[in-house]
């Protein structure tokens, strides 16, 4: 009965952050292309490498191998560059970017390109849950399935997923379109403010004060004009779905188109 | 938030000790206050039976280890009443044991007999089921409790971040389906009608040992089975019957089954291949274990998903 005694219980929540971590410098650069491999780094240390690249060294195209589904890679990069990741990326992958080129050769966890700003995301697996929460502009491509609230609070861009999506995809989006391929799931669009949801597959049911739209010819321009960018081939058919403002007491105006009218 | 895992072979025993710890310690961060286990060895006709006398964090007050030995003489004397042979008692740590035991009576009279000792718990008991759990991450428990050499078949984990209970062994999943053998349950997320069903259940003659919501999911699933449902009808009700956000996992002795509710408000990432099935909340878990490149996909609302080893 020797052990009988305290026990420490280890938990350093600081070594969970990394503040400590410096830029690894591991990159093979080649012109204004590196390539470098994320197996060995933390998270925080492929974050600083990504940065000091992009920021320090000029670099504009950027390959990211074996990310290995590491949560928050390739977060807060505010410039117009090429970053591939040839793997799976985590939760909250390419948070809060503005202007970058992304392409995942593998999925994304939850919350992947959450408050995006602007620039193009191309996902070749799934998505987790809210993929594209708060998207403000830019394009996202999800070539696999997305989960559950996908574009949920959505303020702009394009959210276009080639499989289905889970429930409450367009919860509260206030801007923007969703193109949705597959099947949407129950709660399509609840309380929606604004914006546009295209399904081609079924919707199980349709949330609160959301309703089929009135097909234009701008929606056929719109849709056609994305598929030709993404080369994925020819549509197929789509039915729109907007918001029915029943439960709408907003305006839509940004701050300053606000100014503009008053 | 909480963490949970689970693993299944098809064709085999692994070492879903290594495995399992190797899975939890990647979401540590999601948890880090207990780990928990339930793995699936061999099937045998002896009966093992995991219990605790005490906690990790209990203040060890003076006549603490005498009161320790006594209980742990107590429990052994009561198996003896009951008809059991003792074969075996293994000292875990000092608080927490293993015994292997001989007995084909009743399994609901010998744990509400064993757990009368002071401060007595039956964390598992079963022909194949072991449940280990105790405070700190998972490496942590996994050598405190030697897992690395476990083998079996099936296996789920639990990283917890205590929410609804307090941080202690009771607190801690996987909870085993008091008092049916080799039936356990981890589980993510909160239950809002959990006093209505451990009420009901308490006064079909259940007890339960913590306050931790989750325990009422383990118990409602060995009793709808007990009344003939088979696992993945007990999961599809209890959808309905159950209020909250969850994604819980539970194992049988030869299954192991997902449920999410119906707003899939909890994560999971599942992973199939013609040999194993691997699911975790966070897909890093998975890789934690497979080296090549793998597909995964997140089950949606409402789902039930069921596999045989």
């Amino acid at each position: 009965m020797e052990a009988v005694g305290e026990r420490k219980i280890t938990y350093d929540a600081r070594g969970l952050v990394e503040p400590d971590a410096t830029v690894p410098n591991v990159s093979e650069v080649d012109g204004a292309t590196a390539v470098f491999d994320a197996a060995k780094l933390t998270t925080r240390q492929i974050n600083l490498e990504l940065k000091n690249l992009l920021y320090e060294r000029s670099i504009t195209d950027v390959t990211v191998k074996n990310p290995g589904a590491k949560h928050s890679l390739g977060v807060g990069i505010l410039t117009r560059c090429k970053i591939t990741f040839e793997g799976s990326l985590g939760y909250f992958g390419c948070g809060v970017i503005d202007g970058p080129e992304v392409h995942i050769t593998g999925r994304v966890g939850w919350s992947a390109c959450e408050n995006m700003m602007s620039g193009v995301v191309v996902i070749e697996g799934n998505a987790g849950s809210l993929t594209g929460a708060a998207l403000r502009g830019g394009d996202l491509v999800v070539k696999g399935r997305a989960g559950a609230r996908s574009g949920i609070d959505q303020k702009g861009g394009l959210i276009l997923t080639m499989g289905s999506v889970g429930s409450m995809t367009g919860f509260m989006m206030q801007r923007g379109r969703q193109i949705i391929c597959g099947d949407a799931g129950p709660g399509l669009g609840d309380s929606m403010y604004d914006g546009t949801i295209y399904v081609a597959g079924k919707v199980k049911a349709l949330g609160i004060d959301c309703v089929p739209g009135e097909w234009t010819d701008a929606d056929t321009e719109y849709i056609d004009r994305k598929f030709g960018i993404y080369g994925l081939g020819s549509p197929p058919e789509f039915q729109k779905f907007v918001c029915g403002k029943k439960l709408y007491n907003y305006d839509n105006l940004e701050p300053s188109e606000r100014k503009l009218v008053l | 938030m909480c963490g949970i895992a689970g693993i299944i072979y098809r064709d085999g025993s692994r070492d879903i000790g290594r495995e399992m710890t190797a899975m939890l310690q990647s979401m540590k961060h999601r948890g880090p206050d207990s780990t928990g286990y339930a793995l699936f060895g061999p099937p045998s006709k002896t009966v093992v039976m995991r219990y605790k006398l005490a906690d990790a964090n209990d203040e060890r007050d003076y006549e603490f280890a005498e009161r320790l030995e006594r209980n742990r003489a107590e429990v052994e004397s009561r198996l003896g009443q009951l008809g059991a042979r003792v074969i075996e008692v293994e000292e875990e740590t000092d608080y927490a044991l293993r015994a292997t035991i001989e007995y084909d009576g009743d399994l609901k009279t010998l744990a509400d007999y064993v757990e009368d000792v002071p401060n007595c718990e039956v964390l598992s008991l079963g022909h194949s089921l072991e449940i280990v759990k105790d405070l700190g991450d998972a490496e942590t428990v996994s050598k405190q409790y030697d897992l690395d050499e476990f083998n079996g078949t099936h296996a789920i984990g639990h990283v917890r971040m205590a929410t609804e209970s307090d941080v202690d062994i009771s607190g801690a999943h996987p909870y085993w389906a008091y008092p049916f053998a080799d039936v356990a349950v981890v589980h993510n997320g909160q239950l809002t009608n959990y006093f209505q069903w451990r009420r009901r259940l308490e006064r079909s003659g259940h007890r339960f040992q913590s306050e931790c919501d989750s325990e009422v999911i383990a118990v409602y699933l060995a009793e709808k089975m007990s009344e003939g449902l088979d696992l993945e009808a007990a999961m599809r009700q209890s959808l309905d019957e159950l209020d909250g956000v969850f994604t819980y996992i539970c194992v049988t002795e030869d299954a192991l089954g997902v449920a999410k509710d119906e707003m899939a408000a909890k994560p999971l990432v599942l992973y199939e291949s013609d040999d194993l099935v691997a699911l975790a909340s966070e897909e890093i878990a998975i890789r934690a274990i497979i080296d090549h490149e793998i597909d995964t996909y997140d089950p949606y609302e409402g789902e039930v998903l069921v596999w045989k080893r």
